[in-house]
């Protein structure tokens, strides 16, 4: 008896559940691709009615406009995509130093609501429901308000012995002087890194073949730090400083963070921190209290149990929702132009007005967000496999 | 042989744990380094405390009395301008004598939003009542009609603008969210791809850009020589931005719900459309409540963020309030904490009633 072949599943009729879906998906893609061909014509047509020059021409041309506070040397006279970049690397800056101290602030203010003490719980959580509960930007605009209004003029500046400068004009800080010896001591520190990272490699090596447990945090920290002193004594340990003095109306010396980069700072580490706090919160309660029990059943002490044991798998809960804290902190940053701070969408306002060219500005503020925010996420992503549960 | 039955003698009663005093020891003195955090911190608040109340309560002026203020400047907080200013930062530029309409069309826009709260209320009746109240919302606010004097969009401000922004840009944004949380979880790629896109682009850029997008872009999209009003072009980037956040919060609820329940329905011979309709989103939603109710806050905390498009909702129409009068300028941080207060109220109720939800729709599940 001849094999009956299989039934032709080609079916070009309604009913078939393929041909639907290639249905749908082409009809999505063609309404997709006109709605974005007439919003196309419409802009074209009414750029030419308006006469709006387009492309990103004008980078090249000259700037004409001077920068608050600039990372890399930048003058009026500079192109626009310097300004451009002078913008990137403002946001940058505040968005790292921010994402740093919030990290370490909203981990405190998070393990601060298991603490002992009763006065220090309810801080911590009248803290964190105080700061997430009002928005950014008007935190950003107190903070800019008691930075420029509150705080005395730079003759009467708050000092902190004679080193720290606290005034309108922004906070002084004294900052060594930049020379062979802070070079060589740097240098010193990269090697001092990747010594660390070899012998940390090597410790664990070691543990796996002898049970022999060796320090994996002091050591390495150790390596650098004296890597970092030998570097300073090989370039004749300078020991000089540049401290701020009032001379008149400006400040000599030391370096400053003006009023708008604290304000901007404060209000992003404030808030930013309150969420981050209810993330390390949450991350702890996650771990059952099962394993705590387990780990001092086997001996461990409670340091020990803390960081081999609870921080590990509080972990796997905490790194999501933190990347995206991350992210938000750098997004907020945007507000920056609130309060004129130069950020990239400070500059490309600027920009924006000075050129007409919205469709290109707008184009850029996205691009370098969208940019940040993808190898943010792709590098936290990363990490999280590396501390996601390992299943055989 | 006697034996004279000899009790032991009872043991002391165990130490007290519980009560105020008990409490006070484990907590505030429990070891040597709470008691000295515990004395630091009586300290501090002993220092603080008073000067606090000083500023805030004792010296401060709550007469609407601009020069009893400039005299209390740095000694007490100056109330007073609230006082003063109160109406210019709730309405906004809303024209004085009309004010009484924000008033109503808020209350009944708050009203429909804490009765959409409350779950014995989730009927289909509810959904009449939306369509009801909002359009009244909209006619009173613009007026034109009963012999309502029209007001322009751009006069809208202060609390009713934050409220409505918030609220619309949620709920226009919910029935968005749901399709492209299909989308993003449909078998088909190209419209797969179409979804992650929009998601993963709007969540990748600040709302500020979006914003500036609505401000300067959406009137070039538009064919020449017609400009859509301000207000609804900031509606709508409100609204792409919330959809995308939204389209998450609710992918979430969809991924929690069993594969055996698609499965049981596909079995039952029930269509795409069918399954999701009475079998997946009605769990899905539910889960996601609170979620949802997280979006709000969010969005109602960023829709300070239009005052930088020049509309002016509560912290813009602070700003206008004080910055277009030198006398009342100086007491701008008052300004700020009275609407910060305002904030805080909204927020935190909110996220009490999320918490209290989420108690509420797990306790099927914890049973």
């Amino acid at each position: 008896m001849p094999e009956r072949s299989a039934p032709k599943r080609r079916d070009w009729s309604w009913r078939s559940q393929a041909f639907r879906g290639l249905v749908y998906q082409i009809v999505a893609v063609l309404a997709i691709g006109y709605g974005i061909w007439y919003l196309t014509q419409n802009t074209l047509a009414n750029m030419a009615a308006r006469g709006i020059q387009s492309g990103f021409g004008f980078l090249t041309g000259a700037a004409g406009f001077d920068i608050g506070e600039t990372v890399i040397p930048y003058d009026a006279l500079d192109p626009y995509w310097m300004a451009f970049l002078v913008g990137i690397l403002n946001t940058l800056r505040v968005a790292i130093v921010g994402i740093v101290l919030a990290t370490l602030l909203g981990t405190a203010l998070g393990i601060g609501r298991y603490a002992h003490n009763a006065i220090v719980r309810g801080l911590c959580y009248a803290y964190v429901e105080f700061f997430r509960n009002v928005p950014v930007l008007l935190q950003l605009l107190m903070w800019y308000l008691i930075m420029t209004d509150v705080l005395p003029p730079l003759y009467e500046a708050i000092s902190i012995g004679g080193l720290f400068l606290l005034s309108n004009n922004g906070f002084v800080f004294p900052v060594p002087v930049w020379g062979m010896g802070q070079l060589l001591s740097l240098i010193g520190a990269v090697v001092g890194i990747f010594v660390a990272v070899f012998y940390r490699r090597w410790a664990k090596h070691q543990f796996e073949l002898t049970g022999r447990v060796r320090s994996l945090v002091l050591v390495p920290v150790a390596i650098v730090i004296a890597a970092a002193l030998l570097g300073w004594i090989a370039g004749g340990a300078p020991t000089a400083w540049s401290t701020p003095a009032v001379d008149g109306f400006q400040v000599v010396g030391g370096a400053t963070a003006t009023p708008e980069f604290m304000a901007v700072l404060l209000g992003l580490v404030l808030y930013t921190s309150a969420f981050i706090a209810e993330i390390v919160r949450a991350g702890i309660a996650s771990v059952s209290h099962g394993q705590v029990e387990a780990a001092a059943s086997i001996g461990l002490s409670k340091t020990q149990a803390m960081r081999l044991v609870i921080l590990p798998q509080a972990l796997r809960v905490i790194i999501p929702p933190m990347t995206s804290q991350y992210l938000n902190l750098t997004k907020n940053s945007s507000l920056a132009v609130a309060i004129g701070y130069p950020d990239v969408v400070s500059i490309a306002n600027t920009a924006l007005n000075q050129t007409g060219r919205a469709v290109e500005c707008i184009a850029i503020i996205m691009a370098v967000y969208l940019t940040t925010s993808l190898s943010t996420s792709a590098f936290m992503n990363w990490y999280n496999r590396r501390a996601a549960i390992k299943e055989r | 042989m006697s034996s004279v039955f000899e009790p032991i003698k009872p043991r002391t009663a165990p130490i007290k744990t519980e009560g105020l005093i008990p409490w006070i020891r484990t907590n505030l003195f429990g070891g040597w380094s709470s008691t000295a955090v515990t004395l630091v911190l009586m300290a501090l608040a002993v220092y603080l405390v008073p000067r606090l109340l000083d500023w805030a309560v004792f010296k401060a002026v709550f007469a609407a009395n601009a020069d009893a203020c400039q005299a209390a400047r740095g000694i007490g907080a100056c109330w007073g301008v609230i006082v003063e200013k109160f109406r210019l930062i709730i309405f906004g530029r809303y024209p004085y004598e009309d004010q009484w309409r924000p008033e109503i069309a808020t209350a009944l826009l708050v009203a429909l939003l804490i009765v959409s709260c409350i779950r014995r209320f989730w009927k289909p009746w509810l959904a009449v009542l939306w369509i009801v109240v909002v359009p009244l919302f909209f006619l009173l606010m613009g007026g034109g009609w009963f012999g309502l004097e029209p007001v322009s969009t751009d006069q809208w401000g202060g609390l009713p603008l934050t409220i409505m922004l918030a609220t619309f840009g949620i709920v226009l944004a919910y029935p968005i969210a749901i399709v492209v949380a299909l989308g993003r979880r449909s078998n088909l790629p190209a419209i797969r791809s179409l979804c992650i896109v929009y998601i993963e682009l709007i969540r990748g850029v600040p709302l500020i850009s979006v914003l500036f997008m609505a401000s300067f872009l959406f009137p070039l999209f538009m064919p020449v020589g017609k400009t859509p009003d301000v207000l609804l072009r900031v509606l709508v980037g409100i609204t792409l931005f919330s959809a995308a956040y939204l389209a998450e919060v609710v992918r979430g609820g969809l991924q929690a719900i069993p594969k055996g329940q698609v499965e049981a329905a596909q079995s039952l011979g029930l269509s795409y459309w069918q399954t999701q309709r009475k079998i997946v989103l009605p769990q899905a939603l539910a889960m996601v409540v609170p979620g949802i109710m997280n979006s709000f806050i969010a969005i109602f905390k960023d829709t300070s963020l239009v005052t930088i498009v020049s509309l002016y909702e509560l912290t813009g129409a602070m700003s206008l309030a004080l910055n277009s009068d030198a006398e009342w300028r100086p007491f701008k941080i008052e300004g700020y904490l009275f609407i910060a207060f305002i904030y805080f109220i909204f927020c935190f109720a909110m996220s009490r009633y999320s918490l209290w939800i989420e108690h509420q729709l797990g306790r099927s599940r914890t049973r």
